[in-house]
């Protein structure tokens, strides 16, 4: 069904940021705008899940040029979920960087740059056509650049070289694959090559592609042999942004991993391997990478690379549990990572460094705020009935049934150590009494009410939709299984964008 | 180094080449050319004006920042994209006058969505330059 | 014609890999350069060169009879190279503020550790 209002969340942003560029160096209003523009992005993104939810999937044609000839923008449910779930996050980053960021910063244009970086989010997860995917891709790593070295500290920078020559490595990797499949089909939209790709009669040359669009994923989403770059960029920009990166940029990755294996290359025995290797591996990574951490930061960097092997495992198994488990996890991560980042930056504000040794005491000095963190901390760690522990069910459902202990073990290493991480940082920053010989620098106390509120209310919005996810898990298994079977049956996209099919 | 070689030929090239580059925007929509070339070659005037005079003398000349032409040009773009839904078209839809325009030819939404694309790239290109080259000359002077 | 061109694109691929395995900064972002035009000669390769063919046809025909030349290759490419034009521009600005802050071209220099002014 075409409708040609789904770019309305696209659009949103990108209007919001041209209004800030021209009020620049104007930090008031920029905030302003800001936070108004996320407000409205996130009613746009509900209308969006709204109507996709009861029309089914709508398209929209770009200049009005038919599919598969021009550029075709899909909203299908997992696509619009994933934009409402951006908008949430995006509205609580700019509640919190309209505080939490120096005002320097803010000079040197944070505001436009991160509405074009939702606005990259929000294109990527909508496109149909897999040339603007790599568009869109461009928009979020370049903004992603700017954002990162904004500030200019040295081990901002030196971060930042490391984030951009993965990143464009990855970027090159991804269209060399799109080179190579536009040679052996001659179609760019994913619906179309859909179709195509069955009747290539070299399928071996396919496999190799899928190869490439691995590779180029696979460092998006920091999986095992190619996740360096993020634990040693991800703790050097501020909170807000790392908050941004953390809960979006790598889900992308994951998000077009979804798409691409679902809708192109469905998965042989020889990907799903490989995929299953690197998902068990990244999770091995990741978690001894946590444990020796004591940057809070750095610690949550590995825990994105460990959880991000729970995704990838969920993929390769290939199954309608196994996806919903994916999808799932993917909705509940978004949240939790953007919040987790949050907090640490926050635990920034009252105490004035993020290294686990020199703080202590914050439960003592902030019960309440301490009660949010814990709430939020008990999801990661998948405490029932908390978000975190839906999705495991249903991962290690499908790894039993398909036997794949390997991954069983993995998952269950992952978890115990998130749980070990979680419960060391918790006795270590909460519980512990503050060490004597550190100066406390609290910046958080002497703030007016009202910029506290701004602080404290972007942590208490993530944390109830996580709630929510946990607590109404039926409504979500519901959506989610839906979703799989759209992901599964690629014939409802199909149609949506190319008609009926004879 | 001045060369009053480049330094004359500049004050000529400056002109004719900011004619060529509008030149190339207005044909872009039926033949080569286009907002980002036409934007390349007028930024690239610009940069033989600093090369030839210094860069503080071209920005004398600008007496903006390049900066603010990025959110002219963009505001440009997106009001043209945007435009076609509210006749109900899908977004970035070519609307066209009925009548050709002296000159000018055909005008439709895409010579605006060209216009902004022209102002950014030059508002970018610059502001990339102006910055390389500013700073450089920062590090002389330390 | 294509001879040439899969040589061409196997020499930039190479140097490319071999720039990006140095450990200078420079060589790196010349190794991701020569990597991206590798990869813009691969589609414009892939896209099938067709020789002295217009990329469009008559307008009263109704259907493809002629070979034509494929014009979404070339359309690919220039978004690809505006693109990397912008990508480029920037790592240059970051590379050289970074051997200004660091005073060094070695990759393996920049460790510095966590400093607590955020």
């Amino acid at each position: 069904m075409i409708d040609n209002h789904i770019l309305a969340p696209v659009f949103i942003h990108l209007f919001s940021a041209v209004i800030q560029l021209i009020a620049w160096r104007k930090t008031i209003t920029q905030r302003i705008v800001s936070i108004a523009g996320s407000s409205l992005g996130v009613l746009l993104a509900i209308r969006l899940l709204s109507r996709v939810h009861t029309d089914g999937i709508l398209t929209l044609n770009a200049a009005n040029w038919e599919a598969p000839f021009g550029i075709v923008f899909v909203a299908d449910l997992l696509s619009a979920t994933l934009v409402l779930l951006t908008s949430i996050a995006g509205l609580a980053v700019s509640f919190f960087s309209s505080t939490g960021l120096n005002r320097q910063r803010m000079l040197y244009g944070y505001f436009p740059i991160f509405h074009f970086l939702l606005m990259g989010l929000n294109g990527a997860f909508l496109t149909g056509d897999i040339f603007n995917l790599y568009v869109w891709f461009e928009v979020i790593i370049i903004s992603s650049f700017v954002l990162m070295t904004l500030g200019g500290r040295k081990t901002q920078l030196e971060g930042a070289v490391k984030y951009m020559a993965m990143n464009i490595l990855a970027s090159t990797f991804f269209l060399t694959g799109i080179g190579i499949l536009y040679g052996i089909t001659g179609s760019l939209n994913m619906a179309d090559l859909s179709l195509k790709i069955q009747q290539v009669q070299n399928q071996s040359l396919v496999g190799i592609t899928a190869c490439f669009f691995i590779l180029g994923f696979g460092i998006k989403s920091a999986v095992f042999p190619l996740y360096y770059w993020l634990p040693s960029s991800y703790h050097t920009p501020p909170s807000a942004v790392a908050a941004t990166f953390g809960g979006l940029l790598t889900k992308v990755g994951i998000y077009a991993m979804i798409r691409v294996f679902s809708l192109i290359f469905i998965p042989d025995e020889f990907t799903r391997n490989l995929l299953m290797t690197i998902a068990v591996l990244t999770i091995v990574i990741g978690s001894f990478g946590a444990v020796i951490k004591t940057n809070i930061r750095r610690l949550f960097s590995y825990l994105i690379v460990c959880h991000i092997g729970f995704m990838v495992g969920g993929i390769a198994m290939f199954t309608k549990v196994a996806l919903m488990g994916t999808v799932f996890y993917l909705f509940h991560d978004i949240m939790v990572k953007t919040n987790m980042f949050l907090i640490a930056g926050l635990i920034r504000q009252l105490r004035g460094t993020m290294d686990m040794t020199k703080l202590g005491g914050l439960y003592a000095h902030y019960p309440k705020i301490s009660l949010l963190f814990a709430l939020v901390l008990f999801s990661l760690v998948g405490i029932p009935p908390l978000s975190g522990f839906w999705p495991k069910i249903y991962l290690f459902k499908a790894a039993f049934t398909l036997q794949q202990f390997a991954f069983v073990g993995a998952l269950i290493l992952g978890s115990l150590v998130t749980l070990y991480v979680i419960a060391k940082l918790w006795a270590e920053v909460f519980w512990k009494d503050s060490p004597s010989d550190v100066i406390v620098e609290d910046k958080f106390e002497p703030l007016p009410l009202f910029r506290k509120i701004l602080l404290v209310l972007p942590i208490c919005i993530l944390c109830s939709v996580t709630l929510f996810i946990g607590l109404n898990a039926e409504t979500i298994v519901q959506l989610v299984d839906k979703i799989s079977d759209q992901l599964l049956d690629s014939t409802m996209y199909i149609e949506a964008v190319l008609g009926k099919q004879n | 180094m001045r060369s009053p070689i480049l330094q004359s030929a500049t004050k000529y090239l400056l002109p004719i080449l900011l004619l060529f580059s509008f030149f190339l925007l207005l044909r872009g929509h039926y033949y080569p050319g286009g907002g980002f070339v036409g934007g390349l070659v007028a930024s690239i005037a610009f940069v033989l004006h600093s090369f030839s005079n210094g860069t503080e003398a071209t920005m004398r000349l600008l007496k903006r920042k390049p900066l603010s032409l990025i959110p002219v040009g963009l505001g440009i773009s997106v009001m043209s994209v945007t435009l076609p839904l509210l006749f109900g078209l899908p977004p970035m839809t070519g609307l066209w006058f009925e009548q050709p325009i002296p000159v000018i030819g055909m005008i439709g939404s895409s010579l605006f969505f060209d216009l902004g694309v022209y102002l950014v790239v030059i508002g970018v290109v610059l502001t990339i330059l102006f910055t390389i080259s500013l700073d450089n000359n920062l590090d002389e002077k330390k | 014609m294509e001879l040439i061109l899969i040589i061409l694109l196997g020499l930039l691929y190479a140097a490319g890999v071999y720039l990006i395995l140095r450990r200078s900064m420079v060589k790196l972002l010349l190794g991701i350069m020569l990597l991206g035009s590798g990869t813009n000669i691969l589609i414009f390769l892939l896209g099938g060169i067709v020789k002295g063919k217009p990329p469009v046809i008559d307008e009263d025909a109704k259907l493809f009879q002629d070979i034509f030349a494929d014009p979404i290759p070339q359309s690919l490419i220039l978004t690809a190279i505006v693109i990397s034009f912008a990508l480029t521009a920037f790592a240059i600005v970051l590379l050289k503020r970074v051997y200004a802050l660091v005073n060094s071209d070695d990759l393996d220099d920049l460790n510095t550790p966590e400093e607590e002014d955020i």
